[in-house]
């Protein structure tokens, strides 16, 4: 397929495409890796990523509850997912630890949807059941459930993205007016960061099947197969690359989104998504000539020490790639 | 000396000038006083020169600065601490390629960058950042690997406990974030270093609602058995563990965070 002949094509019925298919224009770095390294199957879904993230959904007054049922689905991604695991590849120490993680996700499930229902009768997203999600993504990831390493890199991909995904969600208007909604999503955000720092541990250690201390693995520069337990950089695109490189970068602040007291978008709230690697907090610029304390730090230290929001829509698009054609879920 | 200024307020009454002694309820006297949830704290002017009677706490304030304060101070002590460990016999026995020294030297940094971005940052919002605190740990607390990770598991969980429980007093969206970003991170810290003292306790119910309810029903932080919800706490239970590491003189109040 000629992709930047289907942009041109779309150019002409509307002039704006290339704003709004990414405000930094960072997209096109991205079409030009995944041309050369995805394989067949996947090019139309990031095809179609891209595309959503351009003309997909962009809400404006989401509400308490909209944002809760928003959580409510990915717990259900994550619920299945974990349920589906693999056990028999991993060692003991590995399965009860990924026992635990479902246990939590399946405990989310049911907080959630009782929170939902105590504030608004009825009105918890419904129980999609396991055979709403496809885990492969339409054969992209072909041994997600039956490849421990796969599984791993899949779990760390959606554990990072649901740390990114509540973080995005707490500033939103609708949030922050309700203090038990926002503590109950900040406190369902920490379990998620926790669990993203022991499936990175589980892959950093490496052995899945027979590892019993997945505390003592080593990192390993770029930080793709052997992580720390927090986001470094990039993380060279993630677990999967280039497939996983939109969680670990840059979302939209100019989305019709609100955020704070004020209801004020993205940026104006001083609300903005950029990718992992940002090094710029709150307007403070962090690197080692910031302060003298910081002299001998590593440069990579900067961007770890802050992990990054997303906003409800990208969050959406990457979301969507495990559900089941014929299914609809986000 | 009293010192019962909140960092970065203004005077506001002039004839207030008796000191405030910890055991008052602050609560009453600023509504008494007509202040609002909203407003910048109350400033206790004009504390007597004579007045020596207990060593001062650490006001950090109200408002969205007063979090501020709060989590610099939180910061500090997380970055006090793992400088400490870095020059302490358990720390300096490790090989430099050790992955628990890397850990550890990774914490040291991701502090110490949080503590200062805080100071810059209170600083930018043209407030008072609080004072250098002094700290105090057991005796012999860097010398053993079970001693530093115990240590550092406390204070881990102590600081996602915390920015979860402040989270409901601020104000300002982009703080909000900022606080979120930080507390990933530390909750990041707090699974590893968890993992570290015994495979597989990255979560817990000593730390999420696993098997037992957090506070009680109706509170705001109330999640049931079950739920796995982070146990959050409030700014009053954080420092309470927190004091026992600070020094008279640095112990923290945090009365004005509501």
């Amino acid at each position: 397929m000629n992709f930047f002949q289907i942009i041109s094509e779309i150019e002409k019925v509307d002039p704006e495409v290339y704003d709004r298919l990414d405000s930094r224009r960072a997209v096109f770095k991205h079409m030009s890796g995944l041309g050369q390294k995805l394989t067949a199957a996947a090019v139309p879904l990031a095809v179609g990523a891209i595309f959503n993230k351009a003309y997909g959904q962009t809400p404006a007054g989401l509400t308490a509850v909209n944002v809760l049922n928003f959580a409510l689905k990915l717990e259900y991604l994550e619920k299945y997912f974990y349920q589906l695991r693999p056990t028999a590849l991993f060692s003991s120490v590995n399965q009860a630890a990924l026992s635990l993680i479902a246990t939590d996700e399946s405990n989310h499930v049911s907080f959630l949807t009782t929170v939902i229902n105590s504030v608004a009768a009825g009105q918890a997203f419904a129980d999609p059941t396991v055979t709403a999600f496809d885990y492969t993504a339409g054969g992209a990831f072909p041994t997600a459930l039956t490849n421990a390493d796969t599984y791993l890199a899949l779990a760390q991909s959606f554990e990072d993205t649901g740390v990114r995904a509540y973080k995005g969600a707490a500033p939103l208007t609708n949030v922050m007016a309700n203090k038990t909604v926002l503590t109950a999503a900040l406190n369902i955000h920490s379990v998620e960061a926790r669990h993203a720092s022991h499936i990175r541990a589980m892959r950093r250690a490496g052995s899945p099947s027979s590892q019993a201390t997945p505390s003592l693995g080593v990192p390993a520069s770029p930080y793709d197969s052997k992580p720390k337990s927090w986001i470094s950089g990039t993380d060279n695109g993630g677990a999967a690359a280039p497939a996983t490189s939109a969680i670990y970068g840059a979302g939209n602040d100019s989305g019709a989104a609100t955020y704070g007291s004020n209801s004020q978008t993205g940026s104006t709230a001083g609300v903005t998504f950029p990718a992992e690697s940002n090094t710029t907090q709150g307007g403070v610029p962090l690197s080692t000539s910031t302060s003298p304390n910081f002299a001998n730090f590593p440069a990579s230290a900067f961007s770890e020490a802050f992990d990054e929001g997303l906003d409800v829509v990208t969050v959406t698009t990457i979301a969507k790639l495990f559900v089941r054609s014929g299914y609809t879920v986000f | 000396m009293s010192h019962n200024v909140p960092a970065g307020s203004k005077p506001t009454v002039a004839d207030l000038d008796r000191p405030l002694y910890t055991p008052i309820k602050r609560r009453s006297f600023f509504m008494y006083a007509g202040a609002t949830a909203g407003a910048t704290a109350l400033v206790l002017a004009g504390c007597s020169k004579d007045d020596n009677n207990s060593p001062g706490m650490v006001s950090v304030g109200s408002g969205d600065v007063g979090v501020l304060n709060y989590a610099y101070a939180l910061e500090q002590l997380e970055a006090d601490f793992y400088t400490q460990v870095r020059s302490g016999s358990y720390y300096t026995s490790l090989s430099t390629s050790d992955p628990i020294r890397l850990i550890l030297d990774d914490l040291y940094y991701h502090e110490v960058i949080h503590r200062d971005f805080f100071k810059t940052a209170i600083t930018n919002a043209n407030a008072t950042p609080i004072q250098a605190l002094k700290t105090v740990y057991p005796a012999n607390t860097f010398n053993s690997k079970s001693t530093v990770l115990a240590t550092a598991m406390a204070f881990e969980d102590l600081g996602v406990a915390a920015y979860n429980g402040a989270g409901q007093y601020i104000s300002s969206a982009q703080y909000l974030l900022i606080a979120g970003k930080i507390v990933s991170v530390e909750a990041r810290h707090a699974a590893i270093i968890r993992d570290l003292v015994a495979e597989g306790s990255f979560v817990g119910n000593d730390i999420i609602t696993l098997t037992s309810a957090n506070k009680a029903t109706g509170d705001t932080n109330y999640a049931p058995s079950g739920s796995s919800l982070e146990r959050s706490k409030t700014p009053s239970e954080v420092v309470a563990i927190a004091n026992t590491f600070l020094q008279d003189g640095s112990k923290l109040d945090v009365s004005g965070i509501r």
